[in-house]
Formats: C-alpha cells, structure tokens, sequence
C-alpha cells in the first residue's frame, strides 16, 4: 500500500500537525519508503496467532478504588501556558 | 591530587567511604570537566550545578557519619527524558519549552535516595526518535571517539651544514586522529558521550528499540536494556509504553550492576513494573560460565555486514568458548521482521501518547485564529521532522480501515519473535551472543541516512527484537576496528536474568579490555 498527497494531508490533519504543501510533498516520499519498508510483514503467515497484548504475562495489578492523591491543582497547572484561577485557559470553543 | 574524573563507580565507592575523597571533591571535578568539553561535545543541555553541590554537601554529611547509601557521592548525567523535580525536562523537544515537572521520576527518585548526585541533563534525540543523536532541538552530540589515520610521512633528503650530512630520506608512518565528527548513536547519545568522555560516573538511559546498546556500542561503554517491567516507567516522557524500559550506561560491567540495582524497583505507580527482588548483580561478576549454553543466532549474519563486525563476533564466541561455556547454533527464524514491525508498533504507541502535547497543559504554544488551529500550529512548530514522520505513521497505520492490516498483523509477528526466543531458551540455551550494531559509529550529517530514513533505521537491526520480545541485553565494548573505533557485542537473556547478562559480559570485558577515547576536546 502506498499513501497520495490527498491522504497524508488527511493524515497530518488527523495528528493535528499543520502541513504546508512542500511539507506534504515530502512527507508523502517518506512515508512510502517506510510502508514500502513494512511490507514484508505480509509474506509472515499469522495464522491461529494471537497479536500480542502483553510482553511479559503479568496479571493486572488493581488496588482498592480510594483517593491516594489530589489537591495539586496548582502544581497541575504551573507549566501551563495560560492560566486563570487553576484553569487551563484555551480559545473560545463554544460560541 | 589525581584526576577524579577517571576513577570508576566502584573506585570512588571505595574512596568515598574510606574518606579519601569528599563527595564534593569529586562533584567539582566533573563539574570543571563539563565547562571544559561540553562547548565541543554537546553532551549536557542543562548543568545543576548548585544543585549538584547541595547535594555532594549532603552526601559528604552521611559519609562522615557512616550512613552512606549505596551511590552515595556519586555523580551522575540524566537523560532528558527523566522527569526531574524543578529541573529542565523536555525530552529535548521544543514541544516541551520551559517544562519543569513539579515531580521526580520513580527511577532518579532511587537514585537520589541512594544518595547519587545529578551533575545535569543529558541531550538526546527528540523523544528518543533516532539513531544518532541529530534528531535533537539542542543539536547533535558529538562522539569523543574519531577516526585515526594512519599517514606515510615521506622524509624529505637535506643537506646538513658544510659536514655534507645527508639523510636518506623515505618514508615513516604515524597515527593520527581524523577531524572528522562522528555520531555518539542514539538516542541516549547525550548519555553515551558524557559516560565515554569523563563528563559523569554513570548515567541514565532509556532503550525503546536500541537506544542504549546502541550509542553504548559506538562510544566503547557499557549500556543495559534490562527486561520490561525491571524498571519503572512512571515519570519518563512515554514514547512507545510497551516497548521502553529505562537503563544505565556504564565505563564497565561492574557498573552498570551497581547503577541498574539503584535503579530498578517494583512502583504501584508503574503498573506494568514487576514486584520481584532486585538480586545483587555486582555479586555474579568474576563467577564461571563454564558449562553456559551461548546460543549463536544464524538470522544475525546479515548481507552487507562489514568483516569486521564478524570478525568480532568470531572472536567473542572464542573467549566464551576458551571460559569453559558451551557454544550453539541457533535459529530465530523471525529476525528480519523485528525492524519492520517495530516500525509499526512504536510509531503506533507514539502517535497515541504523543497526542498530550497540544499547547494547552505544558511546554510550547503557537496562538491560532481557533483551538484546532492552535493546535496544528503548536504541535508544527513544536516537533522535529523525524518525531512528526512517527506521528504520522503512528496515525496512517491506527486510522480507520488500516489496523488490521498493520497494527495488528505487526502485533502477531512480535508474538511470533517472542516465541523464537522462548523456544530456543526453552532448549536450554542460557544467553545469546550478536553483534550489537551492523557497523562502528558514523559521520555527523551522513548524507545517505538523511535522504533514506529506513537507512538510519537499520541501525537497530540488532537490538530492535529484544525490545519487541520484553527481554534483557547488555552491549559490551570487544574490541576497535581498522580506524580505531569501537565495536560492542550483544549478550540476550532470558526474561528477569540480567545477571546472567552480567556474569558473561563481565568474562568478555575482562578478555578484551576497556576502551578509552583519546582526548582532543
């Protein structure tokens, strides 16, 4: 399979990363090169083999459903780049 | 006073208990050393050095009182991709502009508490995307080690005074290093280098596809991936979660045990970290292989490697071999779709977990006419070529009417890699012997890796199977090639059996020696 400019402009859209054209140009070239590159994985017979969830067979750890942490809201938002009153403060979504 | 600089982890140990030395001695002897180099070599991208001074002083009250811990003094370089409390965390990103985590990563959190000192931050490549160190936004490392040349100097005939002395002219030959800049690897190339060059006792590492073994091969130290779940993750700038496990690298064997028992521990914030003691892996170096079955992989004979990389892995089978250990053929017949099906898997992983950085909670934002906008421009702005060509084949294999053919399909061929592994291991093989890359360091800029990145990708051909299988490996400096670089061996082990790792690495350091570059920063 190979991608067209139309797709990774898709793409770049779905990852949130603006693109200029020149961007999509040359993104396009180097995204065929890798999936050029992963296509071998085709010729692997799979059959009856489970993808893997796990790397190391380990049951889920669970702890009791209680409040270990909180009243950090300052520290929260202190790396932030706009704030107000410990919120994170983003453009107007909703009009 | 002797240089501080060159004394091992265990040396200054031992000094520092047996009061020779002072904490604050050593620390300032590192930090001399990084004013002077890291101009050339661009190995730190932050120096604590207040901080690094509290807490030698701290450590030098403990000595004296004789509740040293187990790094006490001990001055170490942290990657950037370790969350420090109040200190430059950015994973060398300009996404992350200005981020000071308001917590400490479980794994510095043990090290400090056994009374380590950070001297600083170590560059990487950009959220440990890359090969060699040149995916960085605070540029690339430079690797302390060069080529040298050997040079035939043709003696010129003269004439001496009215004595008529005449020589005889001909030619000698002399050594020489090339000026050319090699890469340190990647992407704990920062790491590598400030290891290598005497910037840091020891540091921290992280290895998501051979981002220890790797730089630890090209630089002549020791690096150690140990197996998934041996570290906690929890305060590392996530990558690929499934794939990244945090290591040491080392000047030697012996310390990399030490730093990797610091760094290890079962975490309740780390849910995939594994509640099993940490043995003592200083206590397996120096004990007999004799009668260890070292499995010798077949698939790890690629086209195009140089002779030289053979010619070492010969000469590791022989020491191993000469130690009493018992040699093997071995087949791991799914090899060659590690590489491409980590491609898929870690640019997967990476997509998802680098979604966070979106201008709103941390680091980098470029103001857009609405939200979406604001975070195309950020997350444009923010990310280098390589970290964004991930996002992107993260994002093309995930989306709708793919997965199946890519993710998924990849996530069967790595259960298909595991079980290559467990079924030689399940025969009795103890540990497996591989080159560590398919060649020695190379330049800075190298124009073919820039116009091809499957290219640079190659480099982990070796190391990427490991990750993809959970396991431990260890990269061991064996020896220098034609140009005087140096080359690593790889040792795989079984699942939690890094002393095994420890044990045989330590037979083939004590065979070929240790490595030093020869100073000219």
């Amino acid at each position: 399979m190979s991608v067209d400019l139309q797709t990774v402009k898709r793409v770049a859209r779905l990852a949130r990363i603006a693109v200029s054209e020149e961007d999509a140009e040359r993104m396009t070239g180097e995204l065929n090169a890798i999936l050029g590159f992963v296509e071998q994985l085709n010729e692997v017979d799979v059959s009856g083999v489970e993808p893997m969830t796990s790397v190391t067979p380990m049951e889920m750890k669970k702890r009791r459903d209680v409040v270990t942490d909180g009243g950090k809201a300052a520290d929260i938002v202190a790396n932030a780049p706009a704030t107000e009153e410990n919120f994170f403060l983003v453009p107007k979504v909703v009009e | 006073m002797s240089d501080l600089t060159q004394l091992t982890i265990s040396q200054a140990r031992a000094k520092l208990r047996g009061k020779e030395i002072t904490a604050t001695e050593i620390t300032e002897a590192y930090l001399s050393a990084i004013d002077r180099a890291n101009p050339a070599l661009n190995a730190y991208v932050a120096v604590t050095g207040d901080k690094a001074r509290d807490m030698a002083k701290a450590s030098d009250a403990r000595l004296v009182k004789g509740e040293g811990g187990a790094l006490e003094g001990i001055p170490l370089g942290i990657k950037d991709l370790f969350g420090t409390k109040g200190v430059h965390t950015q994973a060398c990103s300009h996404v992350l502009d200005g981020f000071k985590p308001r917590y400490e990563s479980t794994v510095t959190s043990n090290l400090w508490a056994d009374g380590a000192v950070m001297l600083g931050k170590l560059n990487m490549d950009e959220f440990a995307m890359g090969s060699s160190n040149e995916t960085s936004y605070y540029g690339p490392v430079i690797n302390p080690w060069r080529r040298s040349r050997v040079d035939t100097v043709v003696m010129p005939t003269t004439h001496q005074g009215d004595g008529g002395f005449v020589s005889a002219g001909g030619t000698k030959t002399a050594r020489s290093l090339d000026n050319a800049q090699l890469v340190p690897g990647g992407s704990s190339g920062g790491s590598a280098t400030a290891v290598s060059a005497f910037l840091c006792a020891g540091a921290t590492a992280t290895d998501t596809g051979g981002s220890i073994r790797q730089p630890a091969a090209f630089t002549g130290t020791v690096g150690i991936k140990p197996t998934y779940g041996r570290c906690s993750r929890w305060g590392i700038v996530a990558f690929a979660s499934s794939l990244d496990q945090a290591g040491p690298i080392a000047r030697d064997v012996r310390d990399a045990a030490i730093l990797l028992k610091s760094m290890a521990s079962v975490d309740p914030k780390d849910t995939t970290s594994v509640d099993r003691p940490v043995p003592d892996y200083e206590a397996v170096i120096g004990k007999p292989i004799k009668g260890m079955k070292v499995g010798i992989p077949r698939e790890y004979r690629v086209d195009g490697m140089p002779e030289e990389i053979e010619a070492l892995w010969q000469k590791g089978i022989a020491w191993l071999k000469d130690a009493g250990a018992e040699i093997v053929d071995i087949s791991l017949p799914h090899t060659k779709y590690a590489l491409p099906a980590y491609y898929i898997v870690a640019p997967a992983e990476a997509s998802s977990n680098l979604a966070r950085y979106d201008g709103v909670r941390y680091g980098l934002r470029v103001p857009g006419k609405d939200i979406v906008d604001m975070y195309e421009k950020t997350r444009a702005a923010g990310f280098g070529r390589e970290v964004k060509r991930r996002i992107m084949i993260g994002t093309y294999v995930l989306s709708a009417g793919y997965y199946d053919a890519y993710y998924l399909q990849a996530q069967k061929v790595r259960n298909l890699i595991k079980r290559d592994f467990e079924t030689v291991f399940a025969a009795g093989v103890d540990v497996i012997l591989t080159p560590a890359t398919p060649s020695a360091a190379f330049g800075i800029a190298d124009e073919d890796m820039a116009a091809d990145p499957v290219k640079m990708y190659l480099n982990d051909i070796f190391t990427v199977t490991v990750n993809m299988a959970g396991l431990p490996g260890i990269a061991v400096p064996a020896g220098l090639d034609a140009k005087g670089l140096p080359l690593g061996l790889q040792l795989i082990g079984r699942p939690f059996d890094e002393e095994t790792l420890f044990q045989t690495a330590a037979v083939i350091e004590q065979a070929a020696g240790t490595f030093q570059p020869e100073k000219w920063w």
